[in-house]
């Protein structure tokens, strides 16, 4: 079953308020694991953090820099924005619920959270100062690299699946999920994911203890807000990304009895967002523990050992896909 | 000066007086430093050939003589330019006193001889206009560019009620800020090379990560810093001043808070000094207290550069966790002292009161909770190979650059000299106990890390040792000077109140004497330099603080690595601003 468009409604209102959502959770985990408490004051459990945060950002003064890129500027939070959210269009939360599937799912995800990153670029170049200037530079810099083996690191599941399609991917994981064979493939896609969301520890665009703030320095207000809701997609996405290639999407992991009472559709939500969930907190984890790498380190970490292991991951897949279809 | 005569002038000086002629003369001072007065043409000449066995420059700053009254067997002068010198080999300091006169505050400088001199006379320049002939750039360092005066003249006005009100008009706002233009050739960088446009970036003064206000001008070529310009001054309260201006009494408040990280460490080398111009014996259990205070306060400091230090390389968490730990001896030393971070609680002749019930319980808590939690982030931070990588073989100096440019303290002794002032020169009765002084051998930002971390483990050692054997007795000294005196006494002999009544009110008289100590403070060798001329408050304070000179080093150990590299170099130097601008 196809619920097409209307899932357009479900998906955004979910993305948008997982991403806020997020935004509290983070703080409550971080708080957690650094023996402080995080926002607990607004609303049970601190929950109305976010409404309070909103309300905040919404009345700020939205100043745009008299010295920036005037139209540049504004259309760049916009466009990270935009980019994640179009890309969550290709995911498939459940058996059939997605937004469109695309038979070219997978690359569509790829041209649009490249097109976020565009954004993080874009605003570093048009705040015309020097923080941001650098911050753009490395933005850049690393998505250059990132890109090509964030690309090259799935190519070995769609060698598996034959096809760039989502729902396809998650289908042929039935028998065993492709975080297995694609073991290599998971690791350089789960550090290209971090790396396009640029977190920590791989948030040198905007490095705020060298960069203070790098890219958005100039931001202000709800553009700023923007960014930072941008930013909380991205882990989303890349965490809903990982779960779709390498850990099953929306199905059960296999020695499990279905749940009857959620009917198929709804289980699949059910394990794909806890997957999810579980690939968000550890991207938390990521950020609680560990220290950030200097730029060149991370540009030669990607180079020379990253795409390395991507090129060798994907030709022993290849040689493997042909060999059974020889012998098959 | 009966007294006086019977002292016998240290060798060293009959030594100099062989090898630069009969003008040099002595002068006597209850520190014990042998203090020579050089005549201002023989000065560079003298300290080029001092430079070999005195090999590091410690302070250099000046008096201003021109009123003040006790001045028996020293040279006529209306500013004396004193430099102090230290010797490792000897373990011995010299003391070099210049004379001029008012009408021609003219003196070369010997930025020829120690490059570290360059701030020293600039701040001198800045607070007395003592002029430094053949200085590389004798600008003001402290007080800003357009500046009228020099604040430690005798002459300057020492509060803001003294002058007439400040208004800023269009015309000044104007010259203010056409002073503030960044012009890249003033500040000796050129804008372009062979083949590059180089980029300016104005680090500072408000960055997340310079820990205060303080500013470097970088000259970049890419993310690569080709020449780095510390701008300071923007923290400068005028301390030095305060001193002529408070009694002795009244003024240990303002020491804490020169290294605001250090708590009471700062009262340790002022009142130190007092008590060894009056004449006053510290009791043991004074002094005990005072060692045990002064080893939670390094704790406290190094814990908290450990946390920054993790967050300027982009760890995030341990700051929270040394945070906790801080907070825990904070709740110790507000039940020992009620103060947490500046308690100002030594007092001259003591401490401010006894140690309170159930202090040692406290304590003892605390150091069995310590050493697990330091194992911990052993485990989360120095071993992180992304930290190891961040900060193995970055910003590295060596010893003998160490010395060159007066870098002391834990910076000093990541390079491998294990020069401790509480092994060394032990004050205070740091003799009396058991510790070793950790040292690294490479130099650079991680072997400060690790040095600083071996601190707060030998720390905790020194504050057990001190927990299981502190002597009984007064914790104040039975002295007329102390102050204020023994509670106690105070309500039984009227003598002890009159005594109470004057030194509170009129404050403790100290006689005309100078007198420096210093000690091994959080961040490196902290040393007061105190003169007094027979009365109630300072003739002069002079307070030398580590932090000075090692902000001067940062050019030279951070050309050739990358922004992020400076800020991990920053954070490793460890300082905070007030203890740089005073």
């Amino acid at each position: 079953m196809d619920y097409g468009w209307i899932m357009i409604v479900p998906v955004l209102g979910g993305a948008l308020a997982g991403a806020a959502m997020l935004i509290w959770w983070e703080r409550r985990l971080l708080g957690f694991w650094q023996d402080r408490l995080g926002p607990n004051r607004v609303g049970p459990f601190g929950l109305l953090q976010i409404v309070a945060d909103i309300v905040k950002l919404f009345t700020k003064d939205d100043w745009v820099p008299p010295f920036a890129d005037r139209v540049v500027f504004i259309l760049a939070p916009t466009a990270i924005m935009a980019g994640m959210l179009m890309a969550f269009a290709v995911v498939p939360f459940g058996p059939g619920l997605h937004v469109i599937d695309l038979n070219i799912g997978l690359l569509f995800f790829l041209a649009m959270i490249s097109l976020a990153v565009y954004g993080v670029l874009l605003g570093g170049l048009s705040s015309n100062n020097k923080y941001s200037l650098l911050g753009g530079l490395r933005s850049a810099a690393q998505m250059v690299t990132y890109e090509v083996f964030m690309g090259l690191s799935i190519m070995g599941v769609v060698l598996l699946t034959g096809s760039f399609n989502m729902s396809e991917i998650v289908r042929a994981q039935e028998d065993v999920w492709f975080v297995v064979p694609q073991i290599l493939g998971f690791f350089v896609f789960l550090l290209a994911g971090i790396a396009e969301s640029h977190r920590l520890p791989f948030d040198l665009p905007e490095a705020e203890h060298e960069l203070a703030g790098g890219f958005h320095t100039e931001y202000s207000g709800m553009k700023f807000g923007l960014i930072m809701v941008g930013e909380y997609l991205g882990v989303i996405l890349v965490s809903a990304m990982i779960t779709t290639l390498f850990f099953g999407g929306w199905l059960a992991p296999g020695f499990l009895p279905p749940i009857s009472i959620l009917g198929p559709e709804l289980e699949g939500v059910f394990w794909f967002s806890l997957k999810t969930t579980f690939f968000v907190c550890f991207f938390v984890l990521l950020r609680a523990g560990i220290p950030r790498p200097r730029y060149d380190q991370l540009m030669s970490l990607g180079w020379k050992i990253l795409l390395p292991i991507t090129l060798i991951n994907l030709l022993a897949t290849g040689a493997i896909a042909l060999f059974i279809a020889e012998g098959g | 000066m009966a007294a006086l005569a019977e002292i016998p002038t240290p060798p060293v000086v009959a030594e100099l007086e062989r090898r630069f002629g009969p003008e040099i003369q002595y002068q006597y001072t209850v520190d014990g430093i042998p203090t020579l007065w050089v005549s201002r043409d023989q000065l560079v000449d003298v300290m080029r050939q001092l430079k070999p066995d005195y090999p590091m420059l410690f302070d250099i700053s000046a008096i201003d003589e021109r009123v003040r009254e006790h001045r028996e067997g020293q040279p006529s002068s209306d500013f004396t330019v004193f430099y102090h010198l230290i010797s490792f080999e000897r373990n011995e300091d010299l003391r070099i006193k210049v004379a001029l006169a008012e009408s021609d505050a003219n003196i070369p400088s010997i930025t020829s001889v120690w490059p570290a001199a360059n701030w020293y006379e600039r701040e001198a320049y800045d607070m007395f206009g003592v002029n430094f002939s053949d200085h590389p750039n004798l600008y003001r360092i402290l007080t800003p560019p357009l500046w009228e005066g020099h604040p430690l003249t005798k002459d300057h006005p020492a509060r803001a009620t003294e002058m007439d009100p400040f208004r800023m008009n269009d015309e000044i706002l104007d010259a203010q800020q056409e002073e503030l233009r960044f012009v890249p050739e003033e500040w000796g960088m050129s804008k372009k090379a062979k083949h590059t446009d180089f980029m300016f970036l104005n680090l500072g003064p408000n960055h997340p990560s310079v820990h205060g206000v303080f500013r470097i001008a970088l000259q970049l070529d890419g993310e690569v810093v080709v020449d780095a310009v510390p701008d300071i001054g923007y923290h400068h309260r005028g301390a030095e001043k305060m001193g002529e201006r408070q009694s002795w009494h009244t003024y240990i408040p303002y020491t804490d808070r020169i290294d605001y990280l250090g708590g009471v460490m700062n009262n340790l080398p002022y009142v130190m000094a007092v008590e060894k111009m009056a004449g006053i014996e510290v009791p043991d259990r004074a002094k005990m207290i005072r060692i045990m205070m002064a080893e939670f306060f390094r704790i406290s400091s190094h814990l908290l550069f450990f946390g920054t230090y993790a967050q300027d390389v982009g760890q995030m968490s341990p700051v929270f966790y040394m945070f906790v730990d801080r907070e825990r001896l904070f709740t110790i030393i507000e039940a020992i002292t009620g103060g947490r971070m500046h308690p100002m609680w030594f007092r001259i002749g003591g401490v401010m009161q006894d140690l309170p019930d159930g202090w040692d319980t406290m304590v003892r808590d605390f150091l069995d909770y310590l050493p697990a939690r330091l194992d911990h982030y052993d485990k989360m931070t120095t071993t992180n190979s992304i930290l190891k990588k961040r900060s193995i073989g970055v910003g590295q100096y060596s010893t003998a650059e160490a010395i060159e440019w007066g870098v002391t303290g834990p910076g000093l002794r990541a390079t491998g000299c294990d020069w401790d002032l509480r092994k060394k020169r032990p004050y205070s009765g740091y003799d009396q106990l058991e510790f070793d002084i950790p040292t690294a051998n490479n130099g650079d930002v991680y072997d400060r890390c690790l040095v600083r971390i071996e601190e707060i483990r030998q720390s905790l050692r020194i504050i057990r040792q001190c927990l299981d054997n502190m002597p009984s007795g007064p914790y104040k000294a039975f002295h007329p000077q102390t102050t204020p005196p023994l509670r106690e006494r105070t309500m039984e002999d009227i003598e002890t109140l009159i005594q109470h009544f004057l030194n509170v009110s009129w404050g403790p008289v100290i006689p005309p004497s100078e007198c420096c100590t210093m000690i091994e403070a959080t961040k490196g060798w902290n040393s007061y330099y105190l003169i007094s001329d027979g009365g109630t408050m300072s003739y002069r304070t002079r307070i030398r603080t580590p932090s000075f000179p090692h902000l001067q080093m940062i050019p030279l150990i951070s050309r050739g690595f990358f922004v992020a590299d400076l800020i991990a170099i920053l954070a490793s130097i460890d300082f905070v601003m007030a203890d740089v601008d005073r």
